[in-house]
């Protein structure tokens, strides 16, 4: 899992990937992510994040993310750490590395004009019943 | 003891052995991930382990639950192979006795979803999804290991030649298995040998690595002829329930 000790040290401390997006679960690192060096010791293992899709009917969801040699062993770590509690029945990883961020620096022209248009949401007609996850 | 009971104690003895081995890999493992990965494998074992050890105490008659079974049974009551309780050593050697046990396994369950026991083939049925998992997880890693630096080859190969001498007393079986085989209840094991083999050796040939040729084998550990690692298992495994007789949280 993304920033889990693995018997760091100091000089690990200064390699620790930089990771420039919101904090919590949107976190992902936007730079030296080593994607295409499988093999040597468990930190040197490239980033994944993984996307459960906990039924049918609804989207792959973020749920964290995970360290493995290659996309096959990814699979089965994300299998084990992120659905043995019945979580899911679809799974996907993903290189942390393909994953291109928004930037908080860019919140502002990104996001705040979105926050005074309500002729964009849809809050003038009624849901018919029977229609969920809208 | 009925033969019947007798044999759930061995299918049961290996997976409760094997699961408490695994279990010490939690918090050592070469990552995270692999600390949650061998700690699953371990708790479908305990399961596997409790639904065998309790129907051991059903059919046996006396009352003996299946916590008396795991934790107030001293070494030579133990009927496991001696396979299941060598130390883990490095990782190397752990998922070579992975792969060893658990392609074992998977035919075991596999034959004994058929049973003309009931109960048995539940257990089978159950857990041979969870197996199948189990190998996938140690053929993955020996491919890996196996074909990758010079050091991971080396030591993959160290854990194979460790683990080899184990690996026929698996095929051993006797007049317990013969008797309730007779009867479509047990597995001989010695019919599961061959395909073991084919299903083993490909997965080390891909892996650049070589077969074993072992000079020795085990012998005796069904009868409660063990090594002397089961002991110290044992003495950590147990001594919670023996120092508290009954204590739970």
């Amino acid at each position: 899992m993304a920033g889990a000790p693995n018997g760091g040290s100091a000089s690990d401390d200064q390699d620790r990937l930089q990771v420039h997006a919101e904090g919590g679960h949107g976190a992902v690192p936007t730079a030296g992510v080593p994607i295409h060096e499988p093999g040597g010791p468990a930190r040197d293992w490239p980033l994944w994040e993984v996307f459960v899709r906990a039924r049918r009917g609804l989207s792959h969801s973020h749920v964290g993310s995970l360290h493995a040699p290659d996309a096959t062993m990814a699979l089965r770590n994300a299998r084990d750490v992120y659905t043995r509690r019945q979580e899911g029945v679809s799974l996907w990883v993903v290189p942390a590395g393909m994953i291109t961020a928004s930037s908080p620096d860019e919140k502002d022209q990104f996001f705040d004009p979105a926050a005074d248009k309500i002729y964009r949401h849809p809050t003038f007609y009624d849901v018919p019943a029977g229609v969920d996850h809208l | 003891m009925p033969v019947l009971a007798t044999y759930a104690l061995r299918l049961g003895d290996d997976a409760l052995v094997l699961s408490h081995r695994l279990g010490e890999w939690i918090s050592a493992a070469p990552a995270i991930e692999e600390d949650i990965a061998l700690g699953n494998i371990g708790l479908d074992l305990i399961g596997q382990a409790r639904a065998l050890l309790t129907y051991a105490g059903e059919v046996e008659g006396r009352g003996r639950s299946e916590d008396d079974l795991a934790y107030l049974r001293d070494e030579r009551d133990f009927a496991n192979v001696a396979l299941v309780e060598i130390p883990n050593g490095d990782f190397g050697v752990t998922i070579a006795r992975q792969l060893a046990f658990s392609v074992y396994q998977l035919g075991l369950y596999e034959r004994l979803q058929g049973s003309a026991d009931a109960t048995l083939a539940g257990v089978a049925g159950k857990a041979v999804k969870e197996v199948a998992y189990h190998r996938d997880h140690a053929v993955q890693w020996v491919l890996r290991l196996g074909d990758g630096t010079e050091e991971s080859h080396r030591r993959m190969q160290s854990g194979l030649d460790t683990v080899w001498p184990y690996v026929d007393e698996l095929f051993d079986g006797d007049e317990v298995e013969q008797s309730l085989a007779a009867q479509g209840v047990a597995v001989e094991p010695a019919g599961l040998r061959g395909e073991w083999s084919a299903s083993v050796e490909a997965v080390i040939a891909e892996a650049t690595l070589d077969q074993p040729t072992p000079r020795w084998r085990s012998r005796g550990s069904r009868q409660g002829i063990h090594t002397e690692s089961l002991g110290l298992l044992l003495a950590e495994m147990q001594h919670l329930h023996r120092s508290h007789p009954g204590a739970s949280w």
